[in-house]
């Protein structure tokens, strides 16, 4: 019954010295859903999501994967991807300095027993990618090209492609729209709409609630560190998630005073 | 064309050594156009080389070590020490070769996992390190000319067919080594990352403690095994072993193009700055001038040098 469930968080609470992030977050995301994560800043999206993909550890919850008991213990970025989960930041996703193809294979290269990497293949994998999947054509494309050279969209393009490459079951975008321009904007939403198309799912935290609307099944609200509220996209307007939203920020603004 | 501009930092230290051998040519053919002075630069330049090395990498990574002259003085210690005590310069060598690492071990784990930036904890470990040289030997050199016949002296620093100096063919193995760990081996690639930003590579899943304590092990490996051979090619260890190497390591791998914040980096530039910073001072004497230009030329040298990278890494960003 729990195999439509690609993953199921149970009761995570997470806390960074005396700051409590997480408290009591459950959620599960199903195959071919896109589910949205809405909140202040400093609400822990962010937190959840590295959760998942296995860069912190809870203070204690836990996690199913494909209907299957993590061991949190060794839930690492690596087992995370093993597992099918792939993530992409707003930052701090891209070596700046270093040449494409090894951003995208960063972490798992394509290698032999000893550890040295098929550069070749590499190059030839990432050159495919940048012009089939990212449609990036012109004469100056190249594996070799640095991360500095690209712009904004590009960026998030390249980490996109990095996600698809790999095949996701779940794809997790923390705030991937933030920092581009409008045609950009449209290129990462007209991404995450295309996902469930193929019976993947996404999470997409996203400050723009208009974006969110656009390309989430379902919104779930968190405040402080917990999930206050969640609702389905065909009941809710995107009217109605300003007024949570700001319903939200206004609670937590009068709590914050005391 | 694309190829040449993606290593115009590799043609710029290039064309800058052929442009220097070619002025000093010019200024003293007499010992420039003589196989002797560059024998002689075969067997002083690799010590230093070996050390850019194992510093390169910790550059690339971000880090820095400034305790390696002090780690060679201590594992130089060893070397002699058991060397003397068991007749054995072998036992000696893993004797430095180990002490070398532990003092590397010692570094990696105060930067790593308490936290101490790499430029703090290592002047620490610099002191301690050499006063530990200095306690242990009495504050004496000690003296090695027995161990000149030896297997470990020819192995190390013998003279291949009476003129090669081995020392010069280890420099260029284990350059050649680190370049493929470097450029075509995934701890090469983690390094790169760690060393354009930590947190970027701790997200694409590199284990960045590892990875850095490795690299402040490898640097202690290498002081050892440079200290090693400058104990077997001077036939003697001394307390301040090491001292004159610092500015010179580092000096030779920024003019080789490496980046002092991290993420990049070449062993063939560091390998050609070591070079450059070792003929300058040979170049100055037989050209006429006194020693007392050796640091000025160094210094207009490096200064030079790394303004024009500068510039250059300003217009491309543009
Ligand atoms: N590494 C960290 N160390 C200390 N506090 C943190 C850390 N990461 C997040 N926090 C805190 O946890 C809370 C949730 O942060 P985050 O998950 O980034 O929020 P969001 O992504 O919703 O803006 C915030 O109060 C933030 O200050
Ligand atoms: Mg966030």
């Amino acid at each position: 019954m729990s195999t439509h469930i690609i993953i199921r968080a149970t009761s995570l609470h997470k806390s960074f010295g005396a700051v409590q992030a997480l408290h009591d977050v459950s959620l599960s995301i199903k195959r071919g859903e896109v589910v949205a994560l809405i909140g202040d800043n400093g609400a822990g999206k962010s937190t959840i999501s590295k959760i998942l993909s296995g860069v912190l550890r809870p203070d204690s919850g836990s996690l199913q994967i494909n209907g299957d008991e993590v061991n949190l213990r060794h839930y690492s970025v690596h087992k995370a991807r093993s597992l099918g989960i792939e993530t992409v930041y707003q930052d701090h996703c891209l070596g700046e300095k270093q040449p494409l193809w090894r951003n995208i294979f960063v972490g798992r290269h394509i290698r032999n027993g000893l550890g040295f990497i098929d550069v070749a293949k590499e190059k030839k994998m990432t050159l495919h990618l940048l012009q089939q999947s990212l449609g990036l054509r012109g004469v100056g494309v190249s594996a070799d090209a640095l991360v500095s050279t690209l712009s904004g969209g590009e960026r998030q393009g390249l980490a996109i492609g990095r996600a698809m490459l790999f095949n996701s079951n779940l794809t997790i975008l923390d705030e991937p729209t933030t920092a581009l321009a409008v045609k950009e904007v449209g290129r990462v939403l007209k991404f995450v709409r295309s996902i469930p198309e193929n019976g993947k799912s996404a999470l997409f935290i996203s400050h723009n609630l208009h974006h969110v609307h656009e390309v989430a099944d379902r919104f779930l609200f968190v405040d402080r560190g917990t999930i206050v509220h969640q609702s389905l996209q065909e009941k809710t307007s995107v009217a109605e998630l300003f007024e949570r939203l700001e319903e939200y920020s206004a609670n937590s603004a009068i709590r914050g005073d005391k | 064309m694309k190829t040449l501009y993606r290593y115009r930092f590799q043609c710029g230290i290039l064309s800058l050594l052929v442009g220097l051998l070619g002025l000093f040519i010019h200024l003293s053919p007499q010992t420039f156009l003589h196989s002797r002075i560059y024998i002689a630069f075969m067997s002083t330049i690799p010590f230093a080389a070996l050390l850019a090395l194992g510093l390169t990498l910790l550059i690339v990574a971000g880090e820095l070590d400034l305790s390696f002259p002090a780690i060679m003085a201590v594992s130089g210690f060893c070397f002699s020490s058991i060397s003397q005590a068991t007749a054995s310069p072998v036992l000696g060598l893993f004797g430095a070769l180990a002490t070398g690492s532990l003092a590397g071990l010692c570094n990696g784990l105060i930067v790593v996992k308490i936290g101490v930036p790499a430029i703090i904890a290592t002047i620490g470990t610099q002191f301690f390190w050499r006063g530990t040289a200095t306690l242990l030997a009495d504050g004496l050199a000690v003296n090695l000319t027995e161990l000149r016949e030896t297997a470990l002296h020819h192995i190390l620093v013998g003279r291949l067919f009476d003129c090669l100096p081995m020392q010069s063919l280890w420099c260029l193995v284990i350059a050649l080594f680190f370049w493929m760990i470097l450029n075509r081996h995934i701890w090469g690639d983690d390094i790169r990352f760690i060393g354009d930003d930590i947190t970027t590579a701790t997200m694409m899943g590199v284990k960045t403690d590892n990875v850095r304590i490795g690299l402040f092990i490898t640097m202690g490996l290498m002081s050892a095994l440079a200290s090693v051979m400058v104990c077997l090619e001077m036939a003697s260890w001394w307390p301040t072993q090491g001292e004159g190497y610092l500015l010179i390591v580092f000096a030779a791998i920024f003019l080789g193009g490496t980046s002092v914040f991290g993420g990049q980096g070449t062993i063939f530039g560091t390998i050609t700055g070591s070079i450059i910073i070792g003929i300058l001072e040979a170049g100055i004497i037989s050209g006429g001038l006194s020693g007392y230009w050796t640091r000025l030329a160094h210094g207009l040298v490096i200064v030079v040098s790394v303004s024009v990278y500068a510039v250059a890494l300003k217009t491309r960003r543009t």
